[in-house]
């Protein structure tokens, strides 16, 4: 029943999206203010109905109905319920409808939100969002359906027989964690998110309208998908250090790398904009950027659920690569000419003054972004290209990836604490003077220090020297705005402070960003700081790392509805004094027979102790592995502390609320007149 | 104005340059050849000198622990291996009897496959079991 509605759902949001298409860019090329607005509420339609599909989907998980082969896939009857809704991005048919649920999701809001807007604009881009709606929806309804029923051939009948086994395979045990529950939503969110700007950035190119409007009307909404997008990436790490136990949280993994590369071009888009806006230039890079950003969003989609590339938590082989590789070169051809047939308006007003100036550093930030992309791209299809040349796969892994990405992260660190400093076209020596001086010295001082200290390695040195030289130039411009404000408005500290960024959301918020940035850069650190050790210990016994002692209590043995565990006490101790007790678990799951790690973890600003049950050796001892990692704490505080940035940069302006309350009053007295 | 896009130009070259150095380097050290078993023996002397990745089923009953170092054998189209596992890492949970496994290494002349690192992949049971077919709508 619900499998049948579910499928008859995708089939009539299909037809309302393919409506949709037509309606909304015919009615923009014919000027047809009826067929626009039946166009969005197709759009409505096609929404509500993926929505329905979707919950149909929610319904048969949580039910347990198990003759659907992906219910049966991705759950199992014992399963608490909040696992069997996480289920339906647990999968690949299933993530692939939500992917398309969220598309819709976007584009019913752009088309509500901009419901009285009247501009070409607008339903273009609602058009071209259906359209990558329209996509999914063919992949959903026609090729990974997750409605499909289980059948079985026995010997001697004619045909396939339904067939419901007791119970279902379950969900990946790695994937039942908490942070499984809302990784892939956030992640998920950033990720199509890019679809809008994309959507409004080929609207402008087919309406011509290449003014600044478009850059102003997705500012907000690239934001929104950027800051989820980062969150959702980190969250990503987060699971995989407290899930997959082998003591990081990054490994450059195909769907690792998936994420982080559109996230490298939208983080370049969201720079080069403010070039466009200012000063009228690189404005075909930025159509460039925009298009190569949600390219990179099929791309990665199409990475991690077309089995291409092998990676530890891609889905199975399928079929559907053949769709992606389409739709990603006929998207990329059409972007490609529109961008061409629209150059003589694309052109720039300026040119570059200075080599020390806000634009040059925009530009080099630009480039080691998209370097950056290019270089993770180029290593993550590496694979394939070499197959395709020389006949051999030849997989680069994870030297290749930091070779080439730590440099550029340590210039992209510099360029944060020094760009914003510059001032536009050409930036003079007294003023270099006044802005970099002092944290020059004073982290130089602190390098040195550090130095004595013992820290030794040449990155790890750079590193935190950067942060500090970074943290001081923006520490020091807020310092300036509050003392300036103080001093005009003769306010007190933390007035002035909290008015400094409420009255310029989008320059301190953007300082704000760049403060988490360094603490990720602190936390980055650490790893090469790390250490670890194995033993084998039973009830009694001990081992140490570093200064800390391990002592196991005891180790017990259980079991639930879902699996079996062996947990280990183990009492943390240093210098004599008890810190702690840690119980790291080794569970096995029926369903899937399968066992996993749940990590035990002492966590502070300075350094995590992280302990690991990784068997049972011969001698019926714990094998337990422990990693000492430094710094890691500050990778999750700063991005908590970007993630706070990003919404500050999206909260409206006063200037800009007060404006808005003048048009909107406007707008009710004149259709009081009669006059609209 | 044209000898700042000049000094832009050129540093834009220093850093690709930069980054395109660093791209070999890290190259050189972290590539490894994708082979499959039957492969292996084909290879000759090479075989014995590259950073291979080998893929195979892990034979039923076949893994041993020896102290730290796990002894097993995979298996692909009737052709099969000997790993020794001598990686400091405890080897990943998914990683048992009949598990998909990709291992990290290097070719030893007596025929074995010494592994520093080892990735495992489960089957998906119901995939490999029962076939399916489109719900009818």
């Amino acid at each position: 029943m619900a499998a049948n509605f579910g499928n008859i759902s995708l089939s009539v949001a299909f037809a309302f999206a393919l409506y949709a298409v037509f309606a909304l860019l015919l009615g923009t090329k014919v000027k047809r203010r009826d067929l626009i607005k039946s166009g969005e509420n197709a759009v409505y339609a096609y929404f509500t109905f993926v929505t329905l599909s979707m919950f149909s989907l929610i319904h048969l998980l949580v039910s347990g109905n198990f003759q659907i082969e992906y219910v049966a896939s991705v759950t199992n009857e014992s399963m608490p319920i909040y696992y069997k809704i996480a289920a339906l991005w647990g999968g690949q048919a299933g993530s692939l409808l939500f992917w398309t649920w969220i598309v819709s999701l976007y584009t019913a809001i752009v088309a509500y939100r901009n419901r009285h807007t009247r501009s070409d604009l607008v339903p273009t881009a609602l058009g071209i969002m259906s359209l990558t709606a329209l996509f999914f929806l063919v992949l959903n309804r026609f090729s990974e359906s997750p409605f499909n029923e289980l059948a079985i051939v026995h010997a001697g009948s004619a045909g396939p027989v339904p067939f419901a086994p007791q119970d279902g395979n379950g969900l990946n045990p790695l994937l039942q964690h908490p942070v499984m529950v809302i990784h892939p939503p956030i992640l998920y969110l950033g990720y199509v998110g890019m679809v809008v700007p994309f959507s409004f950035a080929v609207a402008a190119l087919i309406t011509k309208q290449l003014s600044n409007a478009w850059i102003t009307l997705v500012r907000r909404w690239t934001l929104i998908a950027w800051g989820l997008l980062g969150a959702g990436i980190i969250l990503g790490g987060k699971w995989a250090y407290m899930e997959l136990g082998w003591g990081g949280y990054w490994a450059w993994d195909p769907v690792e790398n998936a994420s982080l590369m559109p996230w490298l071009t939208a983080t370049a888009f969201l720079h080069s904009v403010i070039v466009q806006e200012k000063k009228n230039m690189l404005r075909v890079w930025n159509m460039v950027l925009i298009i190569s950003t949600y390219l990179l969003v099929i791309f990665g989609t199409f990475l991690t659920r077309s089995g291409i590339v092998s990676s530890v938590h891609a889905f199975a082989q399928s079929s559907i690569g053949i769709f992606f590789v389409s739709y990603i070169a006929i998207t990329g051809a059409a972007c490609l000419f529109l961008i061409f047939s629209r150059l003589e308006y694309l052109k720039s007003d300026s040119e570059l003054d200075s080599i020390v100036s806000r634009e040059s550093s925009f530009l080099f930030n630009n480039l080691v972004f998209l370097a950056a992309c290019f270089a993770v791209l180029w290593g993550t299809i590496f694979p394939v290209i070499s197959e395709a040349i020389q006949g051999e796969q030849i997989t680069v892994g994870a030297p290749f990836f930091n070779k080439i990405n730590i440099p550029i992260g340590l210039f992209i660190l510099f360029l944060t604490g020094v760009g914003p400093l510059l001032a536009w076209r050409k930036t003079s020596v007294r003023s270099l003077n006044k802005n970099f001086f002092w944290p020059l010295v004073v982290a130089l001082v602190a390098g040195v220090l550090l130095f004595l200290a013992g820290v030794r390695g040449f990155y790890a040195l750079l590193s935190l020297y950067l942060c500090i030289f970074v943290g001081l130039t923006i520490t020091s411009e807020f310092a300036r705005g509050v003392r300036a404000r103080m001093r005009a408005h003769g306010e007190q500290f933390h007035r002035a402070f909290t008015q400094l960024i409420n009255k310029n959301k989008r320059r301190y918020g953007g300082y704000i960003v760049h403060f988490g940035v360094i603490l990720i850069f602190l936390g980055f650190t650490g790893n090469a700081f790390n250490k670890e050790t194995q033993g084998r210990i039973k009830a009694g016994e001990s081992m140490t790392i570093g200064s800390y002692t391990l002592h196991c209590d005891n180790i017990e043995e259980g079991e639930d509805a879902n699996f079996s565990y062996l947990i280990a006490t183990i009492t943390v101790s240093k210098g004599g004094k008890t810190l702690q007790v840690l119980r790291p678990e080794k569970r096995f799951y029926f369903a899937s027979e399968q066992g996993t790690s749940e990590v035990a973890l002492r966590s502070n600003l300075v350094e995590d102790l992280y302990v690991v049950f990784a068997g049972v050796s011969d001698d019926e001892r714990a094998v337990i592995q422990v990693f000492l990692n430094p710094l890691v704490v500050w990778v999750w505080i700063g991005t908590i502390v970007m993630v706070l940035g990003t919404i500050i940069t999206i909260l409206p302006n006063p200037r800009e609320v007060r404006l808005r309350r003048r048009i909107r009053n406007l707008e009710t007295l004149l259709t009081a007149k009669g006059k609209i | 104005m044209g000898s700042k896009n000049i000094k832009v130009m050129i540093g834009s070259l220093i850093i690709v340059g930069a980054i395109v150095y660093f791209g070999f380097a890290g190259y050189e050290e972290g590539r490894s050849y994708y082979k499959t078993i039957g492969e292996l023996s084909e290879m000759g002397d090479d075989a014995y000198e590259k950073r291979i990745r080998v893929a195979g089923i892990v034979s039923e009953g076949s893994i041993q622990r020896q102290g730290d170092e796990i002894l097993f054998q995979i298996e692909q189209d009737d052709l099969k291996l000997s790993v020794l596992y001598t990686g400091t890492r405890p080897v990943p949970d998914t990683f048992k009897d009949g598990a998909e496994a990709l291992c990290d290494g290097h070719y030893k002349p007596d025929g074995t496959f010494e592994a520093t690192q080892i990735q495992a992949k489960c089957a998906s049971k119901y995939e490999a079991e029962y076939g399916t077919t489109q719900a009818e709508s």
